[in-house]
């Protein structure tokens, strides 16, 4: 994992006791909240509905057992005792007191960490597959690339103030896990001919008001060019991006207006200039960084323990089907814990639970952890022999859900339980999705499927790519939730269609209950996924099990 | 006939614990909306919220939110003012368990 030098340490150093000052210089009134409000937004402070909120960045989503504990100290000293990981890889408090803050980032600065840049427009935290250095179809980690971008990127002096917020994803497999397709950029390793790595560049993805999937720029940039080739990307847009119009400002819109031919003359002029520019010292870093994340020393050793566990453990078993993903190291499994107990809030983890976490991690994860977009937790690294361990501590501390990737693993936004923007909320409607499907003991016949939900038309949780999607909307004063249907966050991305009339609050679960179960007459064979009956059939048929009564009314019409 | 005027509270945020305040009509800010002032006049309106802005070392972003009268004092209308005066609706956490 990467370390921080000398420099970083001293700009996290500088910039908290910074922080503290405008802290002071606001509560005695020196700083007006308009003066104020930049900067502690610089510093990843919001004020919403009932507190402040604290967005820590956890760089493309990887986190050592140290850091797990300094944030479980955090929720404990000073939140609830508990902290959300969001869609984007970092961790929210949502109830620090403005005066703790400046002591909040010192103690993050105590172990590598920062809120910085997790809020303006910037270039937010750098997100990445949250399998990274571990999955089996993997072809490098992206990690030294995401961490080669977070320098270059953090206090940049010309992209302090661009249109709008600026995120950048990269997978280091051919495997979309990070949504690379919904982000301003979006970076997908591939291999050209002779088999040298580099990245196929996406530019122009993204959610919120007017959901894009995002169009390829380079089908094949070398490795080397990364970080000229993003400068250039990010300066064009800095200077044609609209700055008249909020909802016209993401790049996406940029590219949508210009064009994406014109957006690639431009970039590919910038990138001549700029390429000699960077003279190799780039590069000269990245080998550094490299070498902060050499894999972990693999041990070899029998699995018998685990099969034989998986035979007399009915549940140990479940879990493992849906919890372990492959990975690249033989007799090694990826585990997934899920953040999403049936009826709990998604994303949210005790402090007991992140120390607990942390703890298997280090005795049995080679001190690995990761944040997934999903608001899971994951160790990367465990060898399968100690599974049946791993998986008895889970089970203790109420982290051994077996969902991954069902029904009940649902993104959800904060949404107006918390969010000052939201137009309804999300969380009881994920928590009684999930009770409910719990109660008819379904989902494992159900499989794959990914429901998604935001409180706003900003897309937090990811609706659009939803393979079913939620949104909820004030209708004249009352929470009213829109369906949208096969949507799609893989390297196969696509945006979720409308449909139809939304639901009220108390319509809302009903509805997906409907939907899942019609979904289960309407497939051709068990194997066949939510989604790809969706792609077989089209949206028909799911629309006359969500509206029943206007199907009715159609055939009558038509006899 | 001057256009129907639907009464209003002062609300905010508390500068150093952020969560949600209210004016009253002796000036004070209270957790409380039933102690809120109920402002039923748009001109008196006005004047309030500008006193209210006039408070930046206790109020952040100060506004004037529907209101109806209660029993106890001025309830909110919009479900959004509703949830700042109990908190999230996923832990008991917040007004509902503080005031
Ligand atoms: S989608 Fe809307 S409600 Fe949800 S967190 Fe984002 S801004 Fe808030």
């Amino acid at each position: 994992m990467y370390v921080y030098n000398d420099f970083d340490e001293a700009f996290v150093r500088e910039r908290v006791a910074q922080f503290r000052g405008q802290v002071e210089r606001r509560v005695s009134g020196a700083l007006t909240e308009d003066e104020f409000k930049p900067l502690r937004l610089m510093n990843g402070l919001y004020l919403q509905l009932h507190a402040y909120m604290l967005r820590v960045a956890v760089p493309y989503g990887t986190l050592n057992p140290v850091q797990m504990r300094q944030l479980a100290y955090l929720a404990e000293t000073y939140d609830k005792g508990y902290g959300h990981f969001t869609t984007r890889q970092n961790i929210q408090y949502n109830w620090p007191k403005l005066a703790d803050v400046p002591d909040m980032l010192e103690a993050l600065a105590d172990v590598g960490m920062h809120a910085i840049q997790t809020s303006g427009n910037t270039i937010r935290n750098v997100t990445a597959d949250h399998f990274a250095g571990a999955a089996a179809d993997e072809i490098e980690d992206p990690r030294p690339v995401a961490e080669l971008l977070r320098q270059w990127s953090t206090d940049h002096p010309e992209f302090q103030f661009l249109p709008r917020k600026f995120k950048i994803a990269v997978t280091g497999s051919p495997t979309d896990r990070a949504v690379t397709k919904a982000h301003d950029i979006g970076l997908r390793m591939v291999r050209d001919a002779s088999g040298a790595p580099g990245f196929e560049v996406i530019v122009g993805g993204g959610l919120g008001r007017t959901p894009m999937v995002g169009k390829v720029l380079r089908e094949f940039l070398p490795k080397a060019d990364l970080l000229p080739y993003c400068e250039a990307i990010v300066s064009v847009y800095n200077l044609l991006g609209r700055r008249d119009n909020k909802y016209k400002a993401r790049i996406k819109i940029t590219v949508h207006e210009n064009g994406i031919d014109t957006i690639r003359s431009l970039v590919e002029a910038k990138f001549a200039e700029l390429r000699p520019v960077f003279a190799g010292f780039d590069q000269q870093l990245l080998t550094q960084i490299e070498g902060h994340f050499a894999p972990p020393t693999f041990r070899s050793a029998p699995t018998d323990s685990y099969e034989a566990a998986r035979l007399a453990n009915p549940a140990f078993r479940s879990w493992s089907d849906t919890n372990l993903s492959a990975h690249k190291a033989e007799g090694y499994a990826i585990v997934s814990i899920s953040i999403k107990k049936h009826g709990a809030t998604p994303g949210d983890a005790t402090a007991d639970q992140m120390r607990v976490m942390a703890d298997l991690a280090e005795r049995f994860g080679h001190g690995e952890l990761r944040i997934s977009h999903e608001q899971n937790v994951i160790l990367p690294h465990v060898h399968k022999s100690d599974l049946a361990a791993v998986y008895a501590v889970l089970r203790e501390a109420d982290l051994a859900t077996a969902n991954i990737g069902l029904v009940s693993d649902i993104i959800a936004c904060p949404g107006m339980d918390y969010c000052a923007l939201a137009t309804a909320r999300s969380i009881p409607v994920a928590q009684d999705i999930a009770t409910r499907f719990e109660e008819l003991k379904l989902e494992h016949e159900v499989g794959p499927l990914k429901i998604k939900i935001s409180g706003c038309i900003n897309a937090c949780g990811h609706h659009h790519v939803g393979h079913i999607g939620i949104l909820g909307l004030d209708r004249a004063g009352v929470e009213n939730y829109q369906i949208t249907l096969g949507g799609d966050g893989s390297e196969d991305a696509a945006i979720g269609k409308r449909a139809g009339p939304g639901f009220s609050a108390d319509e809302i679960v009903p509805a997906i209950e409907r939907l899942v179960l019609g979904y289960l007459d309407l497939r051709a064979a068990p194997d066949e996924t939510f989604l790809q009956t969706y792609r077989r059939l089209g949206i028909e048929p799911f629309k006359a099990i969500l509206y029943p009564a206007a199907a009715t009314e159609e055939k009558a019409n038509a006899a | 006939m001057s256009r129907h005027f639907t009464p209003k509270v002062i609300t905010a945020n508390d500068l150093m614990l952020g969560d949600a305040i209210w004016l009253t009509e002796d000036d004070r800010w209270t957790r409380d909306i039933a102690e809120a002032e109920l402002i039923e006049d748009e001109a008196h309106a006005t004047i309030r919220l500008l006193f209210a802005q006039a408070q930046p070392e206790i109020a952040v972003g100060p506004y004037l939110a529907d209101a109806k009268p209660g029993t106890t004092g001025p309830q909110p209308i919009h479900f959004r003012e509703a949830f700042r005066t109990r908190g999230p609706s996923n832990y008991a956490h917040g007004k509902q368990v503080e005031v």
